[in-house]
Order: C-alpha cells, then structure tokens, then sequence
C-alpha cells in the first residue's frame, strides 16, 4: 500500500529499496524511503488512513533494540534524510536531518574544530537512531546523553500533523521539552526527521590512562579516589573478561592543563599506561556488533548508584564486561543460548542493580530470550507512560509493542 | 458548599490548623509572585509538612475538580505561582528538608522547599555543590527551581537544572505519588522526568528532588574586562568561543547598567567603561591557567582597556556583587522597571543590541530606557526597561519596548524566555514563538498528565487543549495482550 500521493519519489524510492525487509523476525510490508519532512509527513497520513503500523530506521544498526514490533505494515526509511541543514560555528549549534549518519555530521562541524559531544558506540549510526535509543559512551559522563545535547526537534506525529519544539538556541525555557520525550522513546511516539544539538569545541589535546585493576573492590575505589581529585576526567571506561579487568580515564583540555593533569591522575592510577588514542574497546558494547538473529549475544544495560559499582561488576562476573564507571551504567555480553539461565540471570543481575537504585534493560537478544525473559524490566510510572503514548499515538501504530510495558 | 468550601473543610481534617490559611489579609500576602504587577488573592493557603499530606490536598482537589496552584519561595518572574481566586495554593516552604547528602554517589535527596544555596551549603563539606546557580539562589526553591528548568550564570559551562536532576517524587493530578527518574541515570521508559523539569507546575507537585552534586573545582579565576562599547566586548565574546574556550560564566553588562550597579553596590568597576565583560574560568589550577593567559590575550586584543583579575573569594566576589545585584540596582537610577528575558543566538547580539537601542529611542517623550544585562555566553538577554510611571503612558510605552524586545529575539530564531519561564506573563507570546501544531503537540503531554487541567491551568499555554479522544476512534491492543499476559489469535 504504497503511498503514492508523495510526488511519486516515495513510490521509486520504495521499489529501490524492495520489499523483502523484516525487523527482528518481523516481516516488513512496504519500505518507504521519504527524503523529507513533507513527504514522511505524507506517508504518516496516509498510514493513519489506512490504520497501517509504521516502524522507523536510520542506519539500521539498533532496529533489533528492544522487543520486536507486534507488526510493521510501513517501515520507513530515513537513510534520505541525510543533510546537514545548518551549522552556526560562532553558536556552536548545527542542525541536521534525522538519516544523516553521525560521522557525517561529525565530520561537517569538526571542520570548525566543533562537535557533538556523543560517542558513536555502533559505527554507522545516524543522528535519528542514537536520538531513538539514547544510546550513550563513557563521554557521557561531562555533557551527559544525547538527550542533554538536543535543543530543537522537528517531527511528525502518528497522525501526519508536523510539529516541533525547543529552538536553536541553547538556553530555552519556552515550553514543555518535547524534546526529551521523544529521545530515548524507541520510535514509538512520533517520527524525528530533524534534530538541532548544541556543540562542543574539540579539545586540542586528548590522553587516555589505562591501568589493570585487581578486582571489582578495586575498581570501585580507584574510581572513587578519580572523581574525588581534581583531575576532572572526561570519561571513566571500565572493562572486565574473564581475560582481564582495565580501567581508563580520558583527560582533555588544553595542552599544559592536560599534561600536568596526567601527572596527577598517575599517582592515583599506578602503572597506568599513556596513550594518544583509547584502549581497544573503547566507547563501544562488549558485543559482537556484526552479529544477527541467533547468534546474538544477550546485551545488557544496567545501571546503578556510583557506590554500587563494585557490586555490579561482582555480579556480572564472568561476563564480558564494559561501559561508564563514572556514570554509574555498564553493558554486559551474556551467552543467549539457554533462554531459561538467561532468564534467571537477568533476575538475580535486577536484585543487584535495584539494590543500588539502578536497573537491567534486555538491549538485545536472541527471539527466543526476548520471548523468556522480560526485556524491561519493572517501569516506575508507567501508566503515566501509557497515557502519554495513547496522547501521541492513540491507535498504537509507530513501533507497537517494541517499548516498555508493551507500548 | 461551593467546591472551594468543600475543600477547604476537608484541609482542616488533613492539616494541622496553622496550615490552613483562610484569613483574608494573610490569604493577601499571598497574591503575588516576583512579578508584582500580576495579583490574584488565593481562594484558599495550604502549606503542608509533608508528601503525603500534600498529596491528600492534591487528592480532594482532583475529587471536587479544584484548580490548585503550586509555589516555592514566590520568586518566579513570569507569574507561574500566581494564584487561583477559587483555588489552593499549595506553599513547599514547611517542606525543607534536605533527606540525603551522598557524596560518593554524587547525589542529595531534598524536599522541594529547600533553598536553592542550603543544597550545596550541604555538599560543600564533601567538596561538592549543586550546579544551577540562579541569582536568586540565597531564596529560591528547588521546587521553584524543577518548575522553572532555572539557569544560572555557570550555565554556559554546566547546563540548567534539567542537566542536574536525576529523579523527583511527585504528586500527579490525580492525587498519586509517582516516582520518575532515581540515583541511576537512564531510567528505562520514557523520559517523563525531562518533561516535567520546565513544566511550571502544570504536570503535578514536586514532593522530592534527587539532584547531581559536581565536584568543587580546585581552582577559580574571574576576569573583569572594561571596553568602550558593546560590540567590542561582544567581539572579545566572541573570540573567547572560537578559540574553543568554554568558560564557567560570561556576563556582559553595558554602561547603564554598570552605572546602576556602581550607585546601588559601589563595586568600582572600570570607569567609563561602555561594557564590562565578568569572565570566570574553572576546574583543575593548570587548565584554568593555561585558558586565563589566551582569555586575557583575547580581551586586551579586542580592546579591552582594563583587565582585572580575581584569584580569591574575597576578589572575585566584589566582581560578582556589581553583576549580581544588577536587577535590584536599577531601582536606583529608575523609580520602575520591567525585567525582560529572551534569548538570541550569541552571534545576533550586537545586531540586537543596536535594534534595542533603537527601540527604547523611539519611544521619544516617555524616556524610557534600556539597561542591558546579560549571560553572554549564551545569549540569554535580560534586558532591564527602565521607566517612570508618573510620566504619562510612560508605563505603556516601556512594556511596548520589552514586548518589541521578545519580537526580536524572535525574529533571530531565539527564545521568548531563557530561564524565567512563561508563566502567567508570557502565555500570550507562546503563538509567536510556537505553530499551532506544535502547541498542540505540547499539550497532549498535559492532556496525559492533567486531563480535567486543575494543576496550575492558564498559564505556559494561551488557550488550553480540549482533551479527550476523539469519537469512533479506534483504540490500540488490549492492556493485558500488551503486557504480554493475553494474545489475540
Ligand atoms: C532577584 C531575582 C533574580 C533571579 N535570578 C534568576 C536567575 O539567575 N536564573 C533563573 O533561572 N531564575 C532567576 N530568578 C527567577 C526565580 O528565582 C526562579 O524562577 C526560581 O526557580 C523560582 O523559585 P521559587 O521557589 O521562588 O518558585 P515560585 O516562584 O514559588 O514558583 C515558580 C513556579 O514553580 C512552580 N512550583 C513551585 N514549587 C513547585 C513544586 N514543588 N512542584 C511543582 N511546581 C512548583 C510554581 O507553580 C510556579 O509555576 C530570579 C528571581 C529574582 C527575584
């Protein structure tokens, strides 16, 4: 049910892209490939009239995040949407479509010595995928996620209407953050086709420390002695495997700040190595990226006060482990292939986790480990959630049954 | 028994006596906010010890379909705790205290009458302080605060509140206490928590904030920079940026300001200086050092004919006192004033400053002026538009400019408000800013939240949402068949 109205490049663009797609075992019906606001307008229209289910990509990369949509009658394409629309280096803003791949628009800004101040931890992201998933590195730890670098979005809602909310400017106070609403929603609220984010300048220097650390007790405490100097870390990764357990502290700023930094952050890390570029690893998930359906590891997310990071790494012990010391988040890879010990797992890693004010989130897994185990967790406020979505999206038709509590 | 009547016997059952006000000259004292102009007396002053107390208020509200109005410290300058003639107001300032302090999670636990200054006067013996510095910090509330999404000076560097509150506990319009957000970060679900910072109380009632504590900085420089004029201290802003400096804070303030400031709090600043520049650099001593040498390069290369630098606290607050009491000093050289918020991109400011300029000189006979006050950093403009209301349709004149004002900002893709909120004063520039669509857009959210619009209704938006479905429409799979206990075959 092609959606024809659109001037005719919706329909070319869908029979290039075929109609073969399936998104985490789900068979896509039409793939639409809009190249612009209007035109994923048009296409939402038309799927309100004919009560389709839509389900959005970017790249692609993290289509299989979170619980399969119940059905996908549209999947819409927005690898068209791929400009960079503005970059105001004097503002330090820039504003891009939502399909534009993050090195993209890294590259555009970086030209004046700017960027966005996100880790790119699946290569290939675009700017509406990592808006989507908050997916977030071990930078996170001084500007926060990409939820606190957007300041404007332009998007269309289920019912085709388009709209918008923040600005183009930093500071904003001028109505509710719809904004933040919709990062992190997993397409299920409204469809992002144009994000604006602050920038940051790209510091003249960069060092990584990488040092072993003894066990998760020790760990605990050299992040602890980090954040307590004043050596002001950029980012905290941890990394754990039954191969060996690191910590690295990413210093930056100027020169002469950076350097007499390292010197202090030595002392509090000894045996540390120096390096101009991160450990192997960094900023990435402790799975395999490339790997699909089955072969799947289970990925976790899990989150906690910073004084419960030794537990958690306790608790996760055996497992490949990586993520943001300083945030007080860590991903782990966990084998999927026993559905019921995964399940049982993800229990006893939830105790733990609540216990430090934290949570597990099932990122991704195999279809018979998302069948098992409940990939979100207990939600505080969900019925709040429920009504916020049957606001946005009172047919359930964007991403159905792919968010929290089956919304 | 009127609603209000009905409500008011059941807050005598809830509360203790004291906390029930129905008297009408201290009801008064309750009319008005930090924007004085705007007075409605409350129908009724509840000021609870506690959520749950509060919560029961919010309850018996929500049965009787009475509006209520929350307010912190009443400090807010668009109108937001304006009261409601038939409504309660619900006043946080029994509720202060400040639960946890938990400096290895970076963490406080406060109620939302706390004052702002109280928190990091609470982590400052851990070596830590709370973020978001508004002027008003010795008073405000964090409630008032969560409502507002407040700024500061060291937001250019920092962020505003939205950045450093991880959770609250709140009072739904329906009377429920939910939690959203916690210690953790990235609560799974969505983010209602970053909706509700910045909503100015028309979400619900803040019972509990658990806000981010940052490490004191090891060490603080802050350069005082005089110019002749605004466009070169607005060039040295400039050239700051662009060498890739991100300062704690950049304050501008022009010469009727500084004259204001210099007659209200003597802080001696360079004379005849037609802009001061307040530059405060922060985090480790070698960084700090290393960025003062190009800040001052960069100052002096733009002119600057003066450069006074401050190392300690002593120093740096005689800087700060000049910039800090610049809102209350124009009382000074003015008998009224209207203080305006708006925000441009950095880069339209001497543009808009020219246009200001032209504006307040066209205002011709009244005399209005205008002193400029601002967080340069970000082009957070607070322009201060001074007038005499003895002046005939002086008064009309001055909120003519300020009106203008927001219009600029405006038409330089800017923001009607930075950091004071819309409020009760700015609902009417909503539509300037904003399409009908994406106003819409906003108000689903409170359709979800406030459906019947009894928490804080009238203001933020100029004409409220009808919510509801619409007839016929098709609803979504069953709630049961979406938490995954039923399928439809
Ligand atoms: C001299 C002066 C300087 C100022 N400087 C700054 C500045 O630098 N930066 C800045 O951002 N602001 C500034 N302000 C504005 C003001 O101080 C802030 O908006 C502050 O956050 C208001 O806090 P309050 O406790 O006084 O809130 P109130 O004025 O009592 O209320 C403000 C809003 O918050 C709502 N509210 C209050 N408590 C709650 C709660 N518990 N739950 C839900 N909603 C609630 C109210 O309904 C209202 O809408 C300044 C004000 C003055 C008078």
């Amino acid at each position: 049910m092609v959606p024809d109205s659109v001037d005719g490049r919706v329909a070319s663009a869908s029979e290039r892209i075929g109609t073969t797609a399936s998104i985490d075992g789900v068979a896509a019906g039409t793939v639409v490939a809009p190249t612009s606001t209007d035109e994923v307008a048009a296409v939402l229209r038309e799927a309100a009239a004919e009560q389709q289910t839509v389900v959005v990509q970017g790249a692609g990369t993290k289509l299989t995040w979170g619980l399969p949509p119940r059905s996908a009658d549209v999947l819409l394409d927005l690898s068209g949407l791929d400009q960079v629309v503005e970059h105001a280096a004097g503002d330090l803003i820039a504003t891009a479509q939502a399909g534009t791949p993050l090195t993209v628009l890294q590259a555009h800004v970086g030209g004046a010595g700017q960027r966005l101040l996100l880790d790119e931890t699946v290569p290939g992201t675009t700017v509406g995928g990592a808006l989507a998933t908050n997916a977030s590195g071990p930078r996170r730890l001084v500007a926060g996620t990409v939820r606190d670098l957007l300041i404007g979005v332009t998007f269309v809602r289920a019912d085709g209407v388009v709209a918008r909310a923040g600005g183009k400017v930093v500071k904003n106070v001028a109505g509710y953050d719809v904004g933040k609403l919709l990062v992190g929603s997993f397409g299920t609220l409204a469809v992002v086709t144009e994000a604006t984010f602050r920038l940051h300048p790209v510091p003249p220097a960069t060092r990584w420390l990488t040092a072993h650390v003894a066990s998760p007790a020790d760990a605990q405490r050299l992040v602890q002695s980090i954040l307590g100097a004043q050596v002001v870390p950029a980012a905290i990764g941890v990394a754990f495997s039954p191969a060996g357990a690191s910590l690295s502290l990413l210093l930056e700023g100027r020169a002469d700040g950076v350097d007499a930094r390292v010197e202090a952050a030595r002392e509090l890390l000894p045996g540390s190595a120096v390096s101009d570029t991160g450990p192997d690893g960094w900023g990435t998930y402790p799975w395999d990226l490339s790997a699909t359906g089955d072969d799947r590891a289970v990925a976790l997310k899990l989150t906690f006060r910073l004084s419960g990071l030794a537990d958690v790494l306790a608790a996760t012990d055996g497992f490949r482990v990586t993520g943001s010391a300083g945030a007080g988040v860590l991903y782990a890879a966990v084998p999927g292939e026993d559905p019921a010990w995964v399940a049982a797992t993800v229990a006893r890693l939830r105790a733990v986790c609540a216990g430090h004010g934290g949570s597990v989130v099932v990122v991704d897994a195999p279809a018979a480990v998302k069948q098992a185990v409940d990939v979100w967790g207990p939600v505080p406020g969900l019925d709040l959630m429920r009504r916020v979505k049957d606001e946005f999206d009172p047919d359930h038709r964007l991403a159905p049954g792919r968010f929290v509590g089956g919304i | 028994m009127t609603p209000l009547e009905q409500l008011t016997a059941s807050a005598r059952d809830l509360l203790p006596p004291e906390a029930v006000i129905t008297d009408a000259a201290r009801l008064r004292t309750y009319e008005c906010d930090g924007l004085a102009h705007y007075r409605v007396t409350p129908g009724l002053v509840v000021i609870p010890r506690d959520k749950h107390q509060l919560a029961a208020i919010v309850r018996c509200c929500a049965e009787l379909g009475v509006p209520y109005v929350a307010r912190g410290a009443g400090t807010g300058l668009s109108g937001g705790a304006l009261p409601h003639a038939e409504g309660v107001l619900v006043v946080t300032s029994k509720m202060r205290t400040i639960r946890e302090v938990r400096p290895e999670d970076q963490r406080a636990v406060v109620e939302p009458g706390v004052i702002n200054l109280d928190v990091t006067r609470a982590a400052t013996p851990y070596g830590y302080y709370y973020a978001p510095d508004p002027s008003s910090q010795l008073v405000c509330s964090i409630g008032g605060n969560v409502a507002e999404n407040s700024g500061g000076a060291h937001c250019l560097k920092y962020g505003f509140t939205t950045n450093h509150v991880t959770g609250v506990e709140m009072v739904t319009p329906d009377g429920d206490l939910v939690r959203l957000g916690g210690d953790a970060p990235d609560t799974p679900g969505y983010d209602l928590l970053g909706a509700v910072v910045g909503s100015e109380g028309t979400l619900g009632v803040v019972t509990e904030v658990t806000v981010r504590l940052t490490r004191l900085p090891e060490h603080v420089v802050t350069v005082l920079a005089g110019f002749d004029s605004t466009d070169r201290a607005g060039g040295a802003v400039s050239a700051i940026i662009a060498a890739g400096i991100v300062p704690a804070a950049i304050e501008m303030m022009d010469a009727l300001a500084i004259e204001a400031a210099e007659a209200a709090v003597q802080c001696h600043y360079p004379p005849g200086a037609g802009a001061v520049l307040v530059i405060e650099l922060d985090g480790s001593r070698a960084e700090v050092e290393a960025e003062y040498d190009d800040v001052v390069r960069l100052c002096r290369g733009n002119d600057a004919f003066e450069v006074r630098t401050a190392t300690d606290a002593a120093e740096r607050a005689l800087i700060w006192k000049g910039r800090k009491s610049a809102f209350a000093a124009v009382g000074r050289i003015s008998p009224d004033y209207i203080v305006q918020d708006g925000v441009i991109p950095r880069t339209a400011l001497p543009e808009v400053l020219r246009r200001i300029a032209e504006l307040a000189e066209s205002s011709g006979e009244s005399g209005v002026r205008v002193a400029n006050v601002f967080h340069a950093g970000d082009g957070n403009l607070h322009p201060l538009v001074l007038f005499d209301d003895t002046v005939h349709g002086a008064g009309e004149a001055a909120e003519e400019v300020s009106r203008a004002i927001l219009d600029l900002c405006i038409e330089h893709g800017g923001s009607i408000t930075g950091e004071h909120g819309v409020g009760a004063d700015k609902a009417a520039h909503m539509p300037k800013m904003f399409g009908p669509d994406d106003l819409d857009t906003m108000q689903l959210v409170r359709c979800a939240f406030d459906p019947a619009h009894v928490s804080n209704p009238g203001k933020v938006f100029p004409t409220p949402r009808l919510c509801g479905e619409a007839p016929g429409r098709r609803k979504g799979a069953h709630p049961l068949q979406e938490a995954g206990l039923a399928e439809v075959f």
